[in-house]
């Protein structure tokens, strides 16, 4: 920014200020909007690949019996489809819907640290690509789970170091993505945009990208133990050594849980933009929205071990997991009530981000009651590694993390191209999402209760019922998702004669600064910092003289 | 709801497809629920999850409803203005305390039940259950009784995957193929996948401390009825305990992700009476280890009932029992000729080898190596029956097994796949131990 020391418009930029053309615009770029298009181009790579994984698994499950595949193979798809689906989908989503919106929330021109950001994009293809190797090597891919626990994960073939050096890759890339967002959003708030007028998706992010610098390290020195141990000859988890093999599962799960969170804290956001924005009503109870999420940050860094109650820990240490998972449901219902308050007495309209915002709070809070439930120690026992497990994280990832990505990009997509996606077509999606996601995963519940455990290619006749619906739906949430990336493709080429010429405000109960930018959104915008109007920034979540009461900053 | 005219008439022929093809596939309905089990702790947890459960359905009916009621009428196609409330410190605090007051309500006795699953202490017995990849050992501790259970032959071939691959016509005729799935209803009785060689036999009404390690990968012990699953962790020793009430046959599985063959290692609890128990142990203790007998015996005709929950309620009748201490063992001092030895080996490798150095003998390398050409096999018989009787790295000891078995499966390994590396007699095993 130094060399700008004349004034300058957003509005029209000079053309020395543009792309560069062809494929290096994409391999050099250091501008936001660009790495956040290809974070989320790369991030629904990874949801096709990861979702064509998944379909193997649920054919596979259609009946029981063997038909398709080998179980080692099932379990390395079963493996690599969790390493795909939350390391190379949400989390680049994330980042990517990151990228795009901050800057633009905030009111600064670019990331704080560019060239990192073009670095942690450009780490991931490689990354994935050395993991997605490993199917095609002797031995075939990792099959211990994405979880990694020894000693079964130290049983895999070749394709070990390249799945130890491609989490390591991963973590880099996210830790580069989350020490920008955080030094963004501290040092390059336009003047006047204090920590508590900062919009939701901006805080949820916030504390996102603490979680990911305070975890991502404990996952890489967790799995460089496991690369010493299976080459170096120490005993970190090997029992035969004088090692311990629970020991990963609580290094694993320090991280493993504030991840979960990590996949989950952006929804929150989006869902809190999106659903006053179409209930032409302010955020109810903006600071209670502030404190939960900071609230459920801090709890996930002490009950990890409700990953592991079955390991056999002493009955006090059960016994305080269970509590502290328990307090989760607190901050947890307090968001979902200020949504549903939000909503109360509002002017809804149901365009396809609000549906998908929705669909959000019902089917998260679903997944949440089922969290609850397997928060109860001794009843976890009988949850435990079954499908009910099974289906109550994928109720908190899919309608829940991946339909608030669904919903951010179509409530910001004509920002991004100036044109309008087909709203009928964004409601026909939306409506096949709902029912076969639902179709795919409710069952799951059942199945699990009957006693059916995870991870396996087969199961025992009684479960087929409930297995026959899961693989239907797998198989129309799949297909249906074709209809969104058309539609959204046509946003970004102009296909079906889509024209630009959008208002700078798209949707009529919207405010926040991205609104006061033109549709499509300039290469370069707030390169002169933005004037803040407490009613652009706030209106969303707040009144004007409301905001007396907390001038923090 | 403004929704579009195509978009109502995708979702509902979606759902009608979805229901047609469900129709089509589905069968007899399975389970749907936790079952209540066979102990008073299995029934205490039952009823906390039903507890939690109800609760959840309570907090959902009022939140869903005032969701749905909002979105029914305060939309802006009805012409609702918005309202400009947006904070009430009260209503926060209020919707904090709430759910606080319900969690403490549901945490008391959720820490009684967990309290009193944590008390090993005062047991009646005590059963150590080792995990292997991929079967039990149960060893009746103080009482000399120790014996592995393995999935049946029968369930084992039943499931070995026929090559074909998800671009096969025939593998996708299969999957929706009514007969396949008629067949695998039949196989065991009814129990595809949920029978073992050897029960775990327990006496009803007896404290039972159950110690749970693991000889390779973790496992996890797992039997609904009686609300217990532990992890099997190697360098662990977790204890658990249960009680059971009833009588009856109790399924379980592996829960814990363990390598290739993690579904294929079931668990199969066989509770009677005291006098029926003490004279099955009483039993094992004079005659052979049972697992001795597991390949030769045909196990399956135990209880024919179809598999419509986990659990066979019915009473059992003993005799028909756990496949144990069937004679096998005469026949160990005579040499055999090729034919006796291939057809009995071939038996013994379904039930213990097979699930790593596969049927074909072709392994799985890098982990599992292949048979097939193989050094050991090819080599002098005193290092393959070594080998079979004391394991390798990751292979496990196999020296429960009797002399003719080794010998069998020995000779076996080296006469098939294109193998022909000689006959090898009980006596030579009996020599080598």
């Amino acid at each position: 920014m130094a060399h700008h020391d004349h004034a300058h418009d957003d509005h029209a930029h000079d053309e020395h200020h543009g792309p560069e053309k062809g494929i290096m615009r994409w391999i050099k770029t250091t501008n936001h909007k660009d790495l956040g298009t290809l974070y989320l181009f790369f991030a629904f790579t990874m949801f096709f690949i990861g979702g064509l994984m998944s379909l193997v698994i649920r054919a596979e499950l259609f009946h029981p019996g063997l038909q398709f595949v080998d179980p080692e193979f099932f379990n390395q798809m079963t493996t690599m489809h969790a390493l795909v689906m939350i390391f190379g989908g949400v989390m680049p989503a994330w980042v990517g819907l990151a990228n795009w919106m901050v800057p633009m929330m905030i009111g600064c021109s670019d990331l704080a640290l560019p060239r990192i950001n073009n670095w942690g994009f450009w780490i991931l293809p490689f990354a994935f690509a050395m993991l997605l190797g490993t199917l095609f090597m002797e031995g075939g891919a990792p099959a211990g789970g994405w979880t990694m626990y020894p000693p079964l994960v130290l049983q895999t073939g070749n394709a070990f170091p390249f799945l130890i050096f491609a989490v390591h890759l991963m973590g880099v890339s996210s830790i580069t993505g989350a020490i920008n967002v955080a030094v963004t959003i501290l040092n390059m708030r336009a003047p006047g945009m204090s920590l508590l007028k900062m919009p939701l998706f901006v805080w949820t992010w916030l504390i996102t990208a603490y979680l990911l610098i305070a975890v991502m390290p404990v996952l890489a020195g967790a799995v460089t133990m496991l690369l010493t141990d299976k080459y170096f000859l120490t005993s970190f988890f090997t029992a035969s050594g004088g090692g311990d093999p629970v020991m990963f599962q609580h290094i694993f799960w320090f991280f493993g849980h504030p991840e979960v969170y990590i996949l989950i804290l952006p929804a929150f956001g989006i869902v809190s933009t999106i659903i006053p924005t179409f209930a032409r009503k302010a955020l109810f109870g903006y600071d209670s929205m502030v404190y939960a999420v900071a609230s459920i940050a801090f709890l996930s860094f002490i009950v990890w071990a409700h990953h592991m109650f079955t390991v056999g820990m002493p009955l006090a240490g059960e016994l305080f997991f269970m509590f502290a998972t328990m307090l989760i449901a607190v901050p947890t219902g307090v968001k979902v009530f200020n949504w549903v308050a939000t909503m109360w007495k509002g002017s809804m309209t149901f365009e396809s981000p609000m549906l998908f915002a929705l669909a959000f709070v019902f089917l998260f809070t679903i997944g949440g009651f089922s969290g609850l439930m397997l928060a109860i120690t001794p009843v976890d026992f009988q949850y435990h590694d079954t499908y009910f497990v099974v289906a109550h994280f994928h109720y908190v990832l899919v309608p829940g993390a991946v339909f608030a990505i669904l919903a951010g990009v179509y409530y910001w997509i004509p920002k991004w191209t100036g044109r309008m996606y087909s709203e009928k077509w964004g409601k026909i999606h939306f409506w096949l999402s709902a029912i076969f996601i639902n179709i795919t995963f409710f069952p799951q519940h059942f199945a699990g209760l009957a006693g059916m455990q995870r991870r396996v290619p087969d199961y025992a006749v009684q479960f087929v019922d409930w297995n026959v619906w899961s693989t239907i739906g797998a198989f129309g949430f799949f297909l249906a998702q074709f209809i969104f990336i058309f539609n959204m493709l046509a946003c970004c080429y102009g296909w079906f004669g889509r024209k630009q010429g959008l208002p700078d405000r798209v949707w009529e109960g919207a405010h926040g600064l991205e609104w006061t930018v033109p549709s499509p959104a300039p290469y370069h915008t707030f390169e002169v910092p933005p004037v803040i109007s407490d009613n652009e920034v706030t209106a969303a979540h707040d009144s004007v003289d409301a905001l007396d009461k907390h001038k923090l900053s | 709801m403004k929704m579009g005219r195509l978009a109502r008439i995708a979702a509902g022929t979606s759902l009608a497809l979805a229901t047609f093809v469900a129709q089509a596939y589905t069968e007899t309905s399975g389970g749907y629920n936790l079952p209540t089990g066979v102990t008073d702790l299995s029934k205490e947890v039952h009823s906390l999850h039903m507890l939690i459960f109800w609760i959840c359905v309570a907090i959902g009916t009022v939140v869903f409803g005032l969701m749905i009621y909002s979105i029914v009428k305060h939309r802006k196609s009805k012409g609702h203005k918005p309202a400009d409330f947006h904070e009430s410190t009260t209503v926060e605090i209020l919707w904090t305390a709430a759910p606080f007051i319900i969690l403490i309500g549901m945490a008391i006795p959720a820490a009684g039940t967990l309290i009193k699953m944590e008390d090993t202490r005062n047991a009646d017995m005590t059963v150590k259950i080792t995990g292997y990849q991929w079967k039990w050992e149960y060893e009746y501790l103080g009482e000399g009784v120790k014996y592995y259970s393995t999935l049946t032959a029968e369930s084992n071939a039943a499931r070995q995957h026929d090559g074909n691959g998800l671009l096969s016509g025939a593998a996708w005729a299969k999957t929706f193929s009514k007969a396949e799935l008629e067949k695998l209803k039949n196989v065991d009785g009814g129990n595809y996948l949920v029978n073992v060689d050897n029960e775990l036999v327990l006496p009803v009404g007896k404290k039972v401390r159950f110690l749970i390690t693991s000889n390779d990968v973790i496992h996890a012990w797992w039997v609904p009825e009686i609300a217990v699953k532990k992890d099997a962790i190697p360098g662990y020793v977790n204890e658990t305990w249960a009680k059971i009430n009833t009588p009856g046959v109790y399924r379980g599985v592996c829960a814990e992700l363990c390598g290739r063959d993690h579904g294929f290692m079931p668990i199969v609890v066989r509770a009677l009476p005291e006098a029926e128990y003490n004279a099955w142990l009483a039993k094992q203790k004079g005659g052979e280890p049972a697992t001795a007998a597991a390949p030769v015996a045909a196990p399956n005709e135990v209880a024919a009932a179809p598999a419509t929950t986990a659990t066979d309620a019915a009473p059992v009748e003993v005799a028909a029992a756990p496949a144990a201490a069937a004679p096998a063992a005469p026949a160990a001092a005579k040499d055999l000729s090729k034919d006796e030895l291939m057809k009995k080996g071939e038996q013994v490798y379904t039930a213990n080898c097979a699930a790593c150095h596969q049927p074909t003998g072709k392994g799985m390398p890098p982990n599992f190596p292949a048979l097939v050409g193989s050094k050991v096999v090819k080599g002098a018989p005193a290092e393959h029956i070594k080998q079979t009787l004391n394991g390798k790295g990751m292979m496990p000891p196999f020296k429960h097994l009797s002399d003719l078995d080794v010998a069998a499966v020995v000779t076996y390994q080296r006469n098939s796949w294109g193998n022909s590396s000689g006959v090898v007699q009980p006596a030579a095993v009996a020599a080598a131990r």
